[in-house]
């Protein structure tokens, strides 16, 4: 019979905790207590340590590689360089990018800290002695830095194994260190357009290169079982299954001998997406020696070789009339992406989603052309926790916005609420061919302006400055305003692709008899609280309590295939899916239910946590009675068993957006900043976990300040790496980190599931041009247009030196 | 390199281990002895990963040979909680959100845990500067400066209610 007392049902759904709801997360048990299981702290019996020699030069020939020294070092195993991987053919690897990299250095470098031989040794310490044997001849060969020098006539053929002037993945290289060139929008109205215009503002905005930076560097064990002729593969991997199908189309090892484990990831942010020379390195000592093998860099490897981020020269025109209306939007970018293209882009956009560059603003006509270039510096270019080149698209345009209120002489504030997108135009095509899927920008504008006091704030600003004119006080305060539009969920099968293998993602669930269940997903949480936020969309969906449903990802022999946590792509695309799955599983109780309240199917409606007989609630079944009856009954017409599985293409991408408003004082004398407040609105859309989204949000912007202010992967010009330890590479302590207010509206996506967005990285994508802004507009009175990132204590203050304001 | 025997107290327990001179004291704990709670994040005492307590301080132990440690007492993660019940701390980072990917967070809890005993009352701006050896890149700090606070507040509690 049914349960005794019944609670009500708000108390029924509180037990829940579905969505909505702060509910704790179960990750922390584990990892508050030292138990989280991360790749460093996988240990095999026999586990040997793989280690790399690494070149010191940016650009050099090598002549000769002598290992018999290091391989006479005690508890040295082996040293592999190219000429042991190439017999195998995997002295070189494919890029995501449609490129190929050199797994180990192949008769030359492209930049420092390139990998060129492979040490293999019992123990870390011992593979530190056998790296320091190695003998490596190199001749130096001329370096290039600056993508611009790269496209020179005369500049060094970096690339020699490229074919000269044939075509690349993404079409015609018109230079041998030329990668592609990518367009999107309509040149020649866009050009016509800003010619015609009253008021054009023309700027070069230079988005530094940098780097993710993930507390845990990366890392892999490799075991081959020569017995079973099973591969298993543990690694810092953000798309485990993705890196099984490329382990096993490299090493020819079919798919379903090799297991990809991502265990617990001490963060990702976009760097650990590529895949490594470590990757690889790791799996053939495996092969090679028969025991399992580590590899994880430490903390200059990871800053020095594994993919940075940015990294583009943005030239643009944005034109208006004379009013402040936008008329047309041009960019040029000369993307600087290393000796390899090893960006991490859906497969067809080798500039990502660059494309969202008309941000949250209508404009009419609009142009892109993204050249990608070759240098002497690391490979990469992933997404530093945002979509594909989004931060750097929100950079643009949030800049090229307050370039063009000064040309207008206008408030910038002012200047974005009349050009927003209007609600009544959503869906909206943008002139760079997106379709913004909801929005409601005006409204987060204002709630935003109300909170902050903006009109005061200007009233402050405008009294600072005249004190400052008149001599009593060295100080100046800076109103950073950013209104972005991200562009996450990768995405539809139909145009987005890496490798070949369309961007669905997946979820599996299954009922327990008892009325527990356990799912499992295509992606893979380094901190996003996975388990505990896809079990809150489940509880709502399915009705059976969060705290009741296990949630697993990253084991490839367990999890349906998907294409992994990147690009705020886990809540639009698995959650959709995890949503969808528990949709089957809810129609299939539906039929239990009503054959165990002998009615027909739909005389019954599903209730929090029940069906219920329509008209009689009292007449019901629990879900855990309905999970019970799916294993212990025949029911006509109804196989037995509760299990469901969805693998969720998406018809669209979200597009999330928020308001964020960065109040900062500057010291003119010392080049110093006070972040006195920072606030953030976010619209994520449904959400799920208003915990974790303040978190992801308060995360994100200290990322983004760390950028803005001060984080940045330097070169010399002879190509050395001026910042690879976290002594010269800026990560913000506790005491720097500014506090931050966050606030919310919520404008739900049409077209998921539950409406959710995404929102793990909208607070980079708008907290880095929030941030710069309060700088530029610090200075805006005193005549600044322009000035490059980081903002660092020295670049602040000698832009107050040049605008003469130390004199 | 020949190996020396040397005795480490680790938690309340003596254990024995075999060393190298160079040997990292993070290395000792995590891949002899297998405490895996403390973690590298850098090697060059930036990060605080590899947070431990070595006789009532707080010590960045990949900075530090596990010979140096010989005869010490050191406390790690794992030896926070009682057999019956989790730290404090512990429990006020989960009900605080105070960590995300839980890379940082054995050493900011064991840092945080010196943290109290140093300044039982400590301001936000206290914690803030008390913490600031120890790096986290995805909270962002602002939780984990109120999981503390927080854990502060709850142990003075307990302390007084075992005082009346
Ligand atoms: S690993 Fe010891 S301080 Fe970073
Ligand atoms: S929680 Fe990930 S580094 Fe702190």
């Amino acid at each position: 019979m049914n349960e005794k007392a019944p609670l009500d049902r708000d108390e029924r759904i509180s037990n829940l905790k579905g969505m909505g709801c702060s509910r704790k997360r179960v990750e922390d048990v584990r990892f508050t207590q030292g138990r989280g299981n991360y790749v460093d702290d996988v240990k095999l019996p026999g586990m040997l340590f793989g280690d790399f020699v690494r070149s010191p030069y940016a650009h050099a020939r090598i002549k000769s590689i002598d290992t018999e020294a290091a391989k006479a070092i005690p508890g040295v195993i082996a040293v592999l360089t190219a000429a042991d991987l190439a017999p195998l053919n995997l002295h070189w690897m494919p890029t995501l990018a449609g490129d190929k990299q050199m797994v180990l250095a192949d008769g030359k470098v492209l930049f420092q800290g390139q990998e060129v031989a492979f040490v293999v040794a019992e123990d870390r310490y011992a593979a530190a002695d056998g790296i320091e044997a190695v003998v490596v001849d190199y001749e130096e060969l001329p370096v290039i830095t600056d993508p611009f020098k790269a496209l020179a006539d005369d500049a060094v053929v970096l690339r020699e194994d490229l074919e000269a002037g044939a075509d690349g993945a993404h079409g015609p290289r018109r230079h041998h260190n030329h990668i592609f060139l990518w367009e999107a929008g309509d040149k020649t109205t866009t050009e016509q357009a800003i010619d015609s215009a009253d008021v054009v503002a023309e700027e070069m905005v230079y988005y530094h290169r940098t780097h993710p930076c993930p507390l845990e560097t990366c890392g892999s064990v490799a075991s081959m079982d020569k017995i079973t002729g099973k591969l298993t593969l543990w690694g810092t991997f953000q798309a485990p299954h993705v890196v099984r199908t490329v382990a096993s189309l490299l090493s020819g090892i079919e798919e379903h001998n090799i297991r990809v484990i991502s265990p617990d990831i001490g963060g990702g942010f976009g760097n650990k997406v590529g895949v490594y020379p470590g990757y690889v390195c790791s799996i053939v000592a495996s092969i090679v020696t028969g025991k399992p093998v580590k590899w994880v860099e430490d903390r200059m490897e990871n800053l020095m070789a594994t993919a940075f981020a940015r990294d583009y020269w943005m030239k643009g025109r944005i034109s208006a009339t004379k009013e402040g209306k936008i008329t047309g939007l041009e960019c040029h970018v000369t993307a600087d992406h290393g000796a390899f293209d090893a960006c991490a882009d859906p497969t067809k956009f080798p500039a990502g989603f660059f494309h969202i560059c008309t941000g949250s603003y209508d404009i009419p006509t609009a142009y892109v052309g993204v050249d990608g270039v070759y240098t002497n510096k690391a490979p990469g270019g992933v997404a530093y926790r945002c979509s594909f080149r989004v931060t750097e698209a929100a950079y643009f345009i949030e800049r090229m916005i307050e370039v063009l209120a000064i040309e207008l002489d206008m408030d910038a504030a002012e200047l974005r609420r009349i050009n927003f997108i209007r609600q009544d135009q959503f869906p909206y095509q943008s002139a760079l061919g997106w379709e913004y899927d909801s929005g409601d920008y005006h409204t987060a504008w204002d709630k935003a302006m109300a909170a902050v006091g903006y009109d005061d704030l200007r009233k402050e600003q405008a009294e600072m400055v005249e004190a400052f004119k008149r001599g009593e006080s060295r100080k100046l305060l800076g109103i950073g305003l950013t209104h972005f539009t991200e562009i996450v969920g990768a995405g539809p099968v139909k145009n987005c692709d890496i490798l070949g293998m369309g961007m669905f993602d997946s979820c599996e669930i299954r009922i327990h008899p008892t009325g527990s269940a356990i799912a499992r997903l295509g992606t893979i949480s380094q901190g996003q609280g996975h388990a505990t936020t896809f079990a809150q969309i489940l509880a709502t969906e399915i009705g059976i309590q969060a705290d009741s449903i296990t949630v697993e990802e990253g084991d490839t022999d367990t999890a349906p295939y998907g294409l992994g946590t990147y690009g705020s792509r886990s809540t639009p695309v698995a959650g959709a899916a995890t949503a969808m799955a528990g949709r089957k599983i809810r129609a299939k109780a539906q039929m239990i239910a009503a054959y165990l309240l002998e009615v027909h199917d739909d005389d019954v409606e599903f209730d929090v946590d029940r069906f219920v007989v329509k008209g009689a609630p009292e007449r019901f079944k629990t879900m855990k009675e309905i999970a019970y009856a799916a294993y212990n009954q025949a029911i006509p017409g109804v196989e037995p068993g509760l299990e469901a599985v969805s693998y969720y293409d998406p018809p669209n991408m979200t597009y999330p957006f928020g308001a964020y408003i960065c109040v900062m004082e500057i010291d003119v004398d010392t080049g110093t900043h006070h972040v006195r407040q920072m606030y953030a609105l976010d619209d994520c859309g449904t959400r799920i976990n208003p915990m974790v989204i303040d978190g992801q949000v308060h995360g994100g912007l200290t990322e983004a300040y760390a950028i803005a202010m001060g984080q940045e992967i330097a070169y010399d010009e002879i190509g050395n790496c001026k910042t690879g330890t976290l002594m010269d590479f800026f990560i913000p302590t506790s005491f720097e980190t500014p506090h931050y207010t966050t606030d919310h509206t919520v404008t739900p996506s049409p077209h998921h599931p539950i409406g959710a967005k995404g929102v793990g990285e909208s607070p980079n994508v708008g907290g880095v041009p929030a941030f710069s802004n309060a700088v530029h507009d610090a200075f805006r009175a005193f005549g600044l247009r322009q000035s490059h990132m980081p903002h660092d204590q020295w670049r602040i203050w000698e832009t107050a030196n040049k605008l003469g304001m130390h004199a | 390199m020949k190996k020396t025997p040397i005795e480490l107290n680790v938690n309340g327990q003596t254990r024995t281990v075999l060393v190298e001179p160079r040997e990292l004291l993070i290395h000792t704990l995590r891949e002899q002895l297998e405490l895996t709670g403390p973690h590298v994040g850098c090697e060059t005492s930036h990060c605080g990963a590899c947070t431990v307590e070595i006789d009532g301080r707080s010590v960045k132990s990949c900075t530090l040979f596990a010979v140096q440690a010989a005869g010490a007492e050191i406390t790690t993660v794992e030896g926070l909680a009682s057999p019956d019940a989790l730290h404090v701390l512990q429990t006020s980072f989960r009900e605080h959100h105070g960590l995300q990917c839980g890379y940082c967070t054995p050493g900011m809890i064991t840092r945080a845990h010196r943290l109290l005993q140093e300044n039982p009352n400590p301001t936000e701006e206290d914690v803030r500067f008390g913490l600031a050896g120890n790096l986290c890149r995805c909270t962002g700090y602002q939780n984990i400066v109120k999981s503390v606070l927080a854990a502060a507040e709850e142990l003075n509690t307990q302390k007084e209610a075992a005082q009346a």
